[in-house]
């Protein structure tokens, strides 16, 4: 402490020549801990523009639909009543990747929050797999460009009801609209205009095909053994867009729409643990370095241990504000764990990480970022240690008990089992019903059959999947059957029009 | 290196649009919530937005999720006292939120309704959906003594102040290029000449060259005299007169103060006489409003005395009326004025009184009004002021109009009534 400490900025105000010497501080600091990012876009907004870009999924740009304006007065009112706080920040993987600061924040806040997301999540979208597989950063807010216009122009020619009823549907069935295996092509808004015609006029040609009444006299005896399509389809949106016979081209490209934006949302959704723990991690880790050097002050410090801490904090069960596992808990706590088992690890960490006990935890920890999701993450990195410290503990609810068993704790016994339930819960495809086109009656009356696979003979929530059907419907517009299989076997079916 | 952008000056309000989109949507809650709330809430309020709350069933956007059954795990955090095989009681009230929502926020119980807040112009938009004002003719063009100054075109006589500058410029420019137009070719084809001998070597021509030089410069000179700008070039904005249609309202409040009147009736009475008054706050830029109460005498006052002060004795309701014949008569000519009368009253009326009022409005008010409605506040049998203005009803179903009010929650649903829409097909 014999060095006389030089911090950057004492009061709790921000101007813009603060938050840049701060971003280039960060930005240093970064560089040495090898965070590869895009090129960040910091831009400052007042509360009301944050409950905008909250109620519009955090995009600078949306197409417009009554969902974004519910999610908006919900905010508002939230907001406005004090029940809650508007996140600091929200980040878009783009590139530029662009982060939002608000303006009431202190400059404690803004700092911490470049760090969080212009340097945290930045480089998580800049190097996870599946962000690098499944979006295109360049062409994001282009893309969205091209759907606003585009969707605009069709409420103009054919009606916001008419686009709404579509839209509605398409909403409804996004989960089921991502490709889960194959890589989409890249997105590109001037390629997008520019085939949308061709694409137009192709798909109406091939429909004709499937749907020729012209019967071709030959194969009508052997066709009927085979099913359309051939192989089972996940990607009902993609299927409908591609062989609903009666939509129009325009709604098709809604459809289209709709599909490539869940497409841009679904590595996220499979690595909130990683992505949040990853921001969090380095926040805490670039601002101590900034302490360190003597660049903030101790005023800076308690402020930005009291926001992280609430960041962090993880009610327990039965406290009447838990919700469910705060990711940010859990992934801040594995990667500091990461961290921890690489520089001192015990002998117990020994036996469970031999690969990684003792090694570069620079090293370790962004091989960790790259290469996993949630599942696998946890999987692999989910420590005993850190079980232990947020008292982890797995419950079985099994249908045909009448009570409820914990099969698991943090103990030796359990800690395997722990890991394995919380990596199945962070499962996209335990987590949702998987849903497939099955079949269609494509001589018949063009009845569309879905078929639900059970999972641990969980059923589907029949309500909602009344609606969904319903939404099916509308875009198919002939019968739509769903059945449930367990073992090979069909159990409840849902109709639509209900049964006749 | 990271850019940093000021965008608090853009736009704010982005949500605009799906915000309204999302209220069209919803239009039948919020109008079902807006009646509730003008029913309930007390008078000075109403200026006021509103909270709207819509069950949550109704607007669910629906996916695909797991119902309850099945065979799942689920890993929570904060052990206390569980150990592996512990057997708990399953919770009633199905904790469904174990299967879908990876991101519950922090509202762990679902919610049943979801409410929001809208403005006032929102809140009596809906409030005044569907209504119409009765007889809601402009006053007549002709006997308009207003006036409204309109643009039309330009003349080329007027006062400096309204001279058009682009406009005259315009006409001087064009002016200048067709008085130029023959010396400016003159110039040019000597210049021509003028060019060719100067290149023949001839020297001979050196006389008709000095020629040619002086005869250039007077056109120029005669071309630089055409001036600038003349009278003839100037060009004003012409302003008419269009006589305007009336926009203005006034709305007689009359109301029986006797003593059968309780602080309760008036209460809603004044209720009343604020949506009517909201009301043709929407329709008219200018609104006077008149108080006249009455015992057996009638007098004009303020709007405090109106509706707090208390006197005593009997009724008699043609001294009011004959009150409002007056003051029309004196200061709101029907030719400027669009005339709106209500009147409340708990139906009490001194015997033989009735007809005279009844005289009256046929008379002298009925023909001069935009419409006349009585609302009688009571839950009592009616009397023989009613009956005496259900006659009138029959003869003046445009003009006339009359509700009963029993509790202040039929107030909303009587003013409907009174100011609906009328089929005019």
């Amino acid at each position: 402490m014999s060095e006389e400490r030089q911090p950057i900025s004492t009061g709790p105000e921000w101007t813009f020549e603060l938050i840049q010497e701060y971003d280039q501080e960060l930005a240093r600091l970064a560089d040495k801990f090898r965070l590869d990012t895009f090129p960040n876009q910091i831009e400052v907004i007042s509360s009301e523009q944050m409950m905008d870009a909250y109620s519009s999924t955090g995009m600078p740009l949306m197409y417009s639909h009554w969902s974004f304006g519910k999610q908006f007065l919900h905010t508002q009112q939230n907001y406005e009543r004090g029940r809650m706080g508007l996140a600091y920040e929200i980040v878009i993987n783009s590139n530029p990747c662009i982060a939002y600061l608000m303006e009431e924040n202190t400059m404690t806040m803004q700092a911490l929050v470049l760090a969080h997301a212009s340097y945290g999540h930045n480089s998580f979208f800049k190097g996870n797999y599946l962000f690098q597989t499944w979006t295109d950063a360049d062409s994001i807010i282009d893309y969205l460009m091209f759907a606003k216009k585009y969707v605009a122009e069709c409420e103009e020619k054919y009606g916001v009801e008419a686009v709404e009823d579509v839209m509605d549907a398409c909403h409804a069935l996004m989960n089921q609209g991502v490709n889960r295996y194959k890589r989409p092509r890249p997105l590109s808004a001037a390629k997008e205009r520019e085939r949308q015609e061709e694409r137009a006029e192709y798909i109406q040609r091939t429909l004709n095909d499937i749907w020729s009444t012209i019967p071709k006299a030959e194969e009508i005896e052997e066709t009927k053994v085979k099913r359309f399509p051939e192989d089972p389809e996940e990607n009902i949106l993609y299927f409908l867009e591609k062989n609903a016979p009666l939509l129009e081209t325009w709604q098709r490209e809604l459809l289209r729409i709709v599909r490539k934006v869940a497409q841009y949302y679904y590595p996220q959704r499979q690595t909130q643990v990683m992505n949040e723990g990853w921001a969090t991690f380095w926040h805490y880790t670039l601002l101590h370095e900034l302490y360190d050097e003597g660049k903030v002050t101790e005023g800076f410090m308690l402020e930005f241990l009291h926001s992280h801490s609430s960041v962090i904090y993880q009610p327990p069960f039965d406290s009447p504000n838990y919700s469910g596992i705060n990711p940010y808990t859990l992934g801040f706590s594995m990667f500091t764990d990461i961290k921890r088992i690489c520089e001192d690890p015990t002998d117990e960490d020994k036996e469970w990480f031999p690969d990684i006990a003792g090694s570069d935890w620079l090293e370790t920890l962004h091989f960790a970022m790259k290469n996993f999701k949630d599942e696998s993450f946890i999987l692999q990195f989910l420590s005993p240690k850190v079980m232990r410290d947020l008292r982890l503990f797995s419950i079985f609810d099994d249908e045909t008990k009448s009570y409820l068993e914990v099969n698991a704790i943090h103990d030796d016994p359990g800690y395997k089992e722990v890991r394995e339930s919380l990596a199945a819960q962070y499962n996209l495809g335990n987590r949702e019903p998987n849903i497939q086109v099955y079949d269609v009656d494509v001589r018949g009356d063009r009845t569309l059959t879905l078929r639900h696979y059970q999972h641990e003979s969980r059923p589907l929530e029949a309500p909602s999947t009344d609606e969904l059907l319903r939404h099916i419907h509308r875009l198919w517009q002939f019968d739509v059957k769903l059945d449930s299989v367990a073992d090979d076997k069909i159990g409840k079916s849902f109709c639509c029009p209900e049964a006749k | 290196m990271s850019i940093i952008i000021d965008r608090r000056l853009n736009g704010k309000n982005k949500s605009t649009v799906n915000r309204q989109r999302f209220l069209d949507r919803y239009r039948k809650h919020i109008k079902k919530a807006v009646s509730e709330a003008v029913n309930k809430r007390s008078i000075t309020d109403v200026e006021s937005g509103s909270q709207v709350t819509i069950p949550t069933k109704d607007l669910s956007e629906p996916f695909f999720r797991h119902g309850q059954g099945g065979r799942y795990k689920q890993v929570h955090p904060g052990n206390k006292e569980f150990i592996s095989g512990d057997r708990i009681k399953r919770p009633n009230g199905g904790q469904g939120q174990g299967s879908g929502k990876g991101k519950a926020g922090n509202s762990g119980e679902g919610m049943d309704e979801f409410s929001f807040q809208i403005n006032h112009e929102e809140f009596l938009n809906h409030m005044f959906d569907d209504l119409e004002l009765p007889n809601l003719v402009r006053k007549q063009l002709q006997d308009s003594t207003e006036y409204k100054m309109k643009n039309a075109g330009y003349t080329s006589e007027g006062s400096p102040d309204r001279l058009n500058i682009v406009r005259s410029l315009k006409s001087a420019h064009a002016r200048r290029i067709a008085l130029g137009g023959g010396a400016r070719r003159e110039v040019r084809a000597l210049r021509r000449k003028l060019r060719e001998l100067e290149v023949s070597a001839d020297t001979t021509n050196m006389e008709e060259v000095e020629q040619l030089r002086i005869q250039i410069k007077e056109l120029n000179n005669k071309l630089k005299k055409l001036p600038f700008i003349d009278d003839f070039d100037l060009k004003y904005n012409n302003l008419i007169k269009v006589p305007s249609p009336s926009n203005k309202a006034v709305m007689f409040c009359v109301m029986d103060v006797s003593g059968s009147m309780t602080q309760e009736i008036k209460d809603m009475a004044k209720r009343f006489f604020i949506l009517l008054y909201l009301f043709l706050q929407r329709n008219y830029k200018e609104i006077e409003v008149v108080f006249i109460r009455h015992h057996t005498a009638a007098k004009e006052v303020d709007e405090d005395d109106f509706f707090y002060s208390r006197e005593t004795g009997g009724t008699i309701v043609s001294s009011a009326l004959e009150m409002t014949r007056d003051i029309i008569d004196d200061r709101y000519s029907p030719n400027d004025w669009n005339i709106y009368v209500a009147q409340a009253s708990d139906g009490d009326n001194w015997e033989g009184d009735s007809s005279v009022c009844s005289k009256i409005l046929t008379e002298q008010i009925l023909s001069k009004v935009q419409y006349f409605s009585y609302v009688e506040i009571t839950d009592r049998a009616h009397q023989n002021l009613w009956r005496e203005y259900e006659s009138l009803n029959e003869q003046f179903p445009d003009q006339f109009a009359m509700e009963q009010i029993k509790t202040p929650n039929d107030i909303y649903q009587v003013f409907r009534r009174l100011f609906e829409k009328k089929e005019t097909a």
